[in-house]
């Protein structure tokens, strides 16, 4: 029994296709990353799965009970203090106005925000702690699904290694299934159970690879070898570094 | 609320009164230049400032003059009121609907267009001198100003929010209300202020030429009796009475929504 089913999904924009055929399946609790090249359609797939695009052939099916997305910038309503904005879930869901605050303190702490960070406003605060913000969001209304959209591409190496740390805690302790959207290879080694990649023309899935051990079992060592492994000898990982986007649609 | 919610908002208070002095140096200024034009063309061409001050505090004490502010306000503040609704809510409309919006574009040129004068003179002839014709002339003069703020703010917003939104599982409704109102009331509350302003202007003037009292009928008088300070004393009246309705009405709920712009500005010159 698998959390979220795609069957060939396809999708294209203004007459150009950008993806077909592709079907995957996500089980419970399981971390799934898909790498592919900038421009192979990663982002429209994320976005058809959440049912923010309307795919134009193929069909979702969603059995979890509420999931949550991390984008790749953070979309905080500027006009609203970081609580606000972890918040804002608790409102569409009609969480119980006094069980809110409790619910966004532990949220943030789980996302490594400090209690005197939640009464600032996006604009106060630093590009990691917006997207911090954005994870704490995520996890508020506990999901068992999360989309994460390339959500760390715009933070620097080191950040990136924490935010990573953060997803594997809070996976392993909240228990949610994700879908983690990535073009950088090591991140999604560190971070999933199994990688998918997407074909560098969207036509289908072109393979997988299951990965050893639980994610955040595998130190640095590992998932170098890993990387090198999947890039010097596997032809699946062939031709995920070398497209260029501007000859996509 | 709490102690520190409280204190939060007593400072806020305080710094924006603080900054009055700023706008009391620019009006000083004015006064400055008015002065100089005063000792240049003498008391019959322009009276000087604090003459035409202490005109305003006489008419004020007398008694009337209280009444046909408050005639003038109100009948200002209808026309607004009228106005902001009506521009809000098709602007809103249009912003998301471009059908409605290339419609009302030609439409809106035609209003545009049409000098206010000449809609004073047909509001006359339609409601004679009466309440009715100064909102409708508020009305069709102040309404694209409103109409063009709200399509903007629509047009402009952060389409991110909205996917944002959607994802957590919002509806249009709550979307609407939760993600995209604050921001078209960025762009609106300018345009509403414009407005305002607008409103004050025309209704003065639809007094004046439709002979409909208040300080446009005292304005007349004035000018019948050549009487500049009185004339200049009414129109100081009338400032004031703006910028005390703006200050109350608008300026104060603007600060409320837009704590987070001065959050984001911590250091120098508060704007």
């Amino acid at each position: 029994m698998s959390l979220l089913e795609l069957d060939g999904i396809g999708h294209s924009f203004f007459g150009r296709t950008v993806l077909a055929g592709i079907t995957l399946r996500i089980a419970p609790g399981q971390i799934v990353a898909l790498v592919g090249p900038s421009g192979s359609g990663k982002s429209t797939l994320a976005h058809i799965a959440a049912g923010l695009v309307q795919p134009r052939e193929g069909r979702i099916t969603r059995r979890y009970a509420r999931h949550a997305m991390v984008f790749q910038d953070p979309r905080l309503l500027p006009w609203a203090t970081a609580a606000g904005n972890i918040g804002f879930p608790l409102r569409l869901t009609r969480a119980p106005r006094r069980a809110r605050p409790a619910m966004i303190r532990a949220a943030a702490l789980r996302a490594g925000l400090l209690p005197e960070d939640l009464g600032k406003y996006p604009s106060e605060l630093s590009g990691g702690m917006r997207q911090r913000a954005a994870i704490a969001r995520a996890l508020v209304t506990e999901p068992d699904f999360i989309y994460f959209d390339e959500p760390f591409t715009a933070l620097d190496i080191a950040l990136k290694r924490r935010m990573q740390d953060l997803v594997i805690e809070a996976a392993a302790s909240a228990r949610f299934a994700a879908l983690f959207i990535t073009h950088d290879l090591s991140e999604a080694i560190r971070i999933s159970h199994r990688i998918l990649v997407l074909d560098p023309q969207g036509q289908g899935i072109a393979g997988q690879r299951g990965l050893p051990g639980a994610p955040g079992s595998r130190d640095d060592a590992a998932v170098f070898t890993l990387r090198q492994h999947c890039l010097n000898d596997d032809p699946l990982f062939a031709h995920i570094d070398d497209i260029d986007e501007r000859l996509r649609p | 609320m709490s102690l520190g919610a409280c204190l939060d908002r007593l400072a806020r208070l305080g710094r924006f009164l603080w900054s009055a002095w700023a706008g009391l140096a620019g009006l000083c200024l004015i006064a400055a230049l008015w002065q100089a034009g005063h000792e240049a063309y003498g008391d019959f061409v322009l009276t000087a400032p604090l003459d035409t001050i202490a005109a305003a505090a006489r008419l004020l004490r007398e008694g009337e003059a209280q009444d046909l502010l408050a005639l003038t306000t109100r009948r200002a503040l209808t026309g607004f009121a009228l106005c902001a609704v009506a521009g809000g809510l098709a602007g809103v409309a249009a912003g998301y609907s471009p059908a409605v919006l290339r419609l009302s574009r030609p439409i809106l040129t035609l209003l545009l267009g049409v000098p206010p004068i000449a809609w004073i003179v047909l509001a006359m002839i339609w409601f004679g001198p009466s309440d009715t014709t100064v909102a409708v002339v508020i009305l069709i003069s102040a309404t694209p100003l409103v109409f063009v703020g709200a399509v903007e703010g629509v047009v402009t917003r952060d389409r991110g929010l909205d996917d944002m939104a959607r994802v957590f599982g919002a509806g249009p409704l709550r979307r609407f209300a939760f993600v995209s109102a604050r921001q078209i009331s960025a762009q609106l509350f300018p345009a509403l202020i414009l407005a305002l302003g607008s409103a004050f202007k025309v209704a003065i003037m639809a007094e004046l030429l439709a002979n409909a009292g208040g300080i446009g009928g005292a304005l007349a008088r004035a000018r019948a009796m050549l009487d500049i300070a009185e004339a200049l004393a009414w129109v100081i009246l009338a400032v004031a009475a703006l910028i005390v309705v703006e200050y109350v009405l608008i300026r104060s709920v603007r600060a409320e929504l837009e704590r987070w712009r001065e959050a984001a500005a911590p250091w120098g010159v508060k704007r």
